[in-house]
């Protein structure tokens, strides 16, 4: 399992995008959901990701932003955006995981002067399940922002093709 | 609809339409306008924008809210296309989206979007975009 890279190395060429890429999450969960993303104490692995949200960005911005993390995590977003008991969330889970993604994808571009106008978003797509990784056809780099959303690990990850 | 008090208002009853691609989403735009105090006597849904025209040629309602990026008919399309649906002349529309570029603003404003809400956003925010447009202030 990839360990997830709280601090990315110095020569990458977006790495001042991490902060941004974090509070655009952060927002997300505090007004939609109404709750404190924290910050893990230790790395995190992809080892308990099962879900994962992806929204394309194209135009100024070319890439992928991506939300993973286990279904229970998933299942208890869905309950709070819907204000619903957890035991009775169904199949939204993944519609909302993907309106997550896409509201982060959304608030990250237009915190960076020129992506606002500039970068299109494409509709959210959600894959499940237990044994799956996710393939850039180049190889691309990536920002990647471990958080903990009510002490489960939350994976963001921007893939950067141009 | 909503009647001035001052600076307060008596609020009434509403039909809303309220257009987005994500069933989520269009409950939580819900629940915002009732978290804001507006009341609706009746709450349509529509995934698109082709859906919504569909509700509106049945239906009058007083308050739209609309993403912009959905499949089949976007937000910007519906609304060009509400000019010729006479059940919905009038009817104010806010847009509700993740698209919050100058451009996109200016876009929906100029085909005939009454308010701009971004998300994410609290339901103070629905409030202070919807209720002045419901009053007839904006």
């Amino acid at each position: 399992m990839t360990p997830v890279d709280q601090s990315p190395t110095p020569s990458h060429p977006h790495q001042d995008w991490i902060p941004l890429l974090e509070l655009a999450t952060r927002e997300v969960f505090e007004l939609m959901l109404g709750c404190q993303l924290v910050k893990p104490t230790t790395p995190m692995t992809e080892a308990s990701v099962n879900i994962t949200g992806m929204v394309g960005l194209a135009g100024a911005l070319s890439g992928v932003l991506s939300i993973g993390c286990d279904d229970k995590a998933a299942a208890l977003m869905a309950s709070k955006m819907l204000g619903i008991e957890l035991d009775k969330v169904g199949p939204e889970v993944a519609d909302a995981l993907g309106e997550v993604c896409n509201m982060a994808a959304g608030n990250f571009k237009n915190k960076i002067a020129g992506l606002s106008d500039g970068c299109m978003l494409s509709p959210p797509s959600v894959i499940t399940g237990n044994d799956y990784n996710i393939h850039s056809v180049t190889e691309t780099p990536y920002l990647e922002v471990g958080l903990l959303f009510e002490n489960m690990p939350l994976l963001v990850c921007l893939q950067i093709h141009s | 609809m909503f009647l001035p008090i001052g600076d307060e208002y008596s609020l009434m009853s509403i039909r809303t339409l309220i257009v987005d691609d994500s069933s989520v989403m269009r409950k939580i735009v819900d629940r915002s306008l009732r978290q804001a105090g507006i009341e609706m006597s009746q709450v349509f849904e529509a995934g698109n924008g082709a859906e919504a025209l569909g509700v509106l040629q049945a239906n009058r309602v007083d308050l739209i809210l609309c993403d912009i990026n959905m499949p089949v008919m976007d937000g910007l399309e519906f609304i060009k296309q509400l000019a010729t649906v006479e059940n919905a002349t009038g009817t104010p529309i806010v847009m509700i989206t993740t698209e919050g570029s100058e451009a996109h603003v200016v876009q929906a404003l100029a085909c005939g979007a009454r308010g701009y809400i971004r998300k994410p956003f609290t339901a103070d925010q629905v409030k202070e975009h919807v209720i002045p447009i419901l009053a007839g202030k904006l």
